[in-house]
């Protein structure tokens, strides 16, 4: 009697926390980032598919005062046409560099109706968006700084983003590529910074351009910005050993 | 002595308990490893919504080369003014294991964060915690409470044999480590995610900060460890061999 008793509601548990998993099923309807039947990356996922299913879209995360404004360290690549590390060498951002970026040009690509490429003058014409906001580094640092730039939305609209889209991948001059979905492409506080506490944006963190991703670790928000491009698929470079999502 | 809710008095901990148990046993020490692991990448702690290796720390742990790795260029101002915030571009190449650390320890939240709701609904269901974490009302004395603690400082605690009922130090630990230190190291380390945070912003102000709540998240941890350590010593102390089978089998 008493083992029977115990089955039941060890079963009982487990048949609990299977259902659990199942509210999850829905997000996994559509193709989701491989895992690369690593595990770690399944937690990842299941972070990811959990956020998406039980955090209300798109809150606005905690804009701060001018006086919050705190100092901010610049860590990994802090100059593409001289790295230090490992970053891959850019001449190209050196070229540019020289030249004040008068020539540096974001091209816009994929799955939009209008490919193109968009001058610093042609970002800074779009309305303006300034928000103060914290940088969480993975490391566990945090800092505040005011960010000047454009919503990825208005830009990903004027490309005339397609039906079909699903991420948004990121190329930068030091060698990183890296991409989001949707739902935080079109997050509003989720913009291309050429500002940074009322100066443009210094070299050593991100310039000329920079993407600023409010609801994931700092490491999203990737620096030097040279190419977007829209795709309908994931875009699959392997096991970077990183997490993909990083909202927590 | 028999507890009330057991007809069965050869059964010490039921199926489910045993169950939760070893799971946030395991989920709890994979997130001690794994969080050091990750405290070691940026061994400082501050309070309030920000710190960094450009802003003073409250403590400064020496626990990986990363410790006052002094590793930055002059810095710069952002604004011309005195006290202005500053900018430095980091040149030493850092201790970071936090792509595997980060995951796994989140991995193991999961763990963690299902079977103790799981564990939750269930105590509250069968009336685990009301019968025997909740103490009765002839246990609330200070007197008992300190001799209590007397008995334990002098180690003369009761064989193992027939406590199917806990003490009263024993409730209060229990209820503290299941009511205050877990919920508040899932609330401190959920607090700590910008989409949470962003969705919910009134955890930043419950723990005055992202920084405040790393550190209470560090502090909560250390308490925990505590109890485990003196969990176990009291396991050997009472008879490990029992006591174990009692949370393995359940006799």
């Amino acid at each position: 009697m008493n083992i029977n008793k115990h089955i039941t509601r060890r079963t009982a548990i487990i048949t609990g926390l299977s259902s659990l998993g199942s509210l999850l099923l829905p997000g996994c309807t559509k193709p989701l980032p491989p895992t690369y039947g690593n595990i770690l990356r399944m937690g990842d996922m299941l972070t990811y598919s959990a956020h998406r299913a039980l955090l209300p879209g798109q809150s606005l995360v905690k804009e701060y005062r001018s006086s919050d404004i705190s100092s901010f360290p610049a860590t990994g690549c802090t100059n593409p046409s001289a790295p230090l590390f490992t970053y891959k060498v850019s001449d190209e951002y050196g070229r540019l560099l020289s030249k004040g970026f008068s020539d540096w040009k974001l091209s816009v690509e994929g799955s939009v109706t209008q490919p193109g490429t968009y001058s610093l003058s042609d970002l800074q014409n779009f309305p303006v968006r300034k928000q103060i906001t914290r940088h969480t580094c993975e490391e566990g640092w945090t800092a505040i700084a005011e960010w000047t730039g454009v919503p990825l939305s208005s830009v990903l609209n004027s490309a005339g983003i397609l039906p079909s889209a699903r991420f948004v991948n990121f190329y930068s001059f030091d060698g990183w590529i890296d991409s989001i979905d949707l739902m935080d492409a079109f997050h509003p506080q989720t913009i291309l910074a050429y500002g940074m506490n009322g100066r443009n944006l210094p070299i050593p963190h991100g310039a000329p351009v920079r993407l600023r991703v409010e609801t994931q670790i700092g490491y999203k928000s990737m620096k030097y910005l040279q190419r977007i491009v829209v795709t309908d698929e994931f875009l699959d470079l392997g096991d970077s050993g990183w997490a993909w999502y990083t909202g927590i | 002595m028999p507890s009330p809710d057991s007809s069965d008095t050869s059964i010490r901990h039921k199926g489910w308990v045993r169950i939760s148990h070893w799971i946030i046993t395991i989920s709890f020490i994979t997130l001690a490893y794994t969080g050091v692991v990750i405290l070691m990448c940026h061994p400082r702690l501050y309070w309030g919504d920000v710190g960094n290796d450009l802003t003073p720390a409250l403590i400064e742990l020496p626990i990986s080369r990363n410790y006052q790795h002094g590793g930055w260029t002059e810095s710069d101002t952002f604004f011309n003014k005195a006290g202005s915030p500053i900018t430095a571009n980091r040149t030493y190449d850092i201790f970071n294991k936090n792509g595997w650390g980060r995951s796994l320890h989140f991995l193991s939240a999961w763990f963690l964060v299902i079977t103790g709701i799981t564990y939750l609904i269930l105590g509250i269901l069968t009336g685990h915690f009301r019968t025997r974490l909740v103490p009765k009302r002839s246990e609330f004395s200070l007197r008992l409470f300190l001799s209590d603690i007397v008995t334990h400082v002098r180690m003369q605690l009761p064989s193992s044999d027939n406590s199917t009922q806990y003490n009263l130090l024993q409730k209060s630990s229990y209820l503290a480590v299941i009511f205050f230190l877990l919920p508040l190291i899932v609330l401190t380390g959920l607090t700590m995610s910008p989409a949470v945070a962003g969705a919910y912003p009134f955890l930043l102000k419950v723990f005055f900060g992202a920084q405040s709540a790393r550190t209470l998240h560090f502090l909560a941890s250390i308490a925990l460890e505590l109890f485990l350590a003196v969990h176990v010593i009291m396991i050997i102390k009472t008879g490990f061999k029992h006591q174990m089978r009692a949370m393995t089998i359940g006799k």
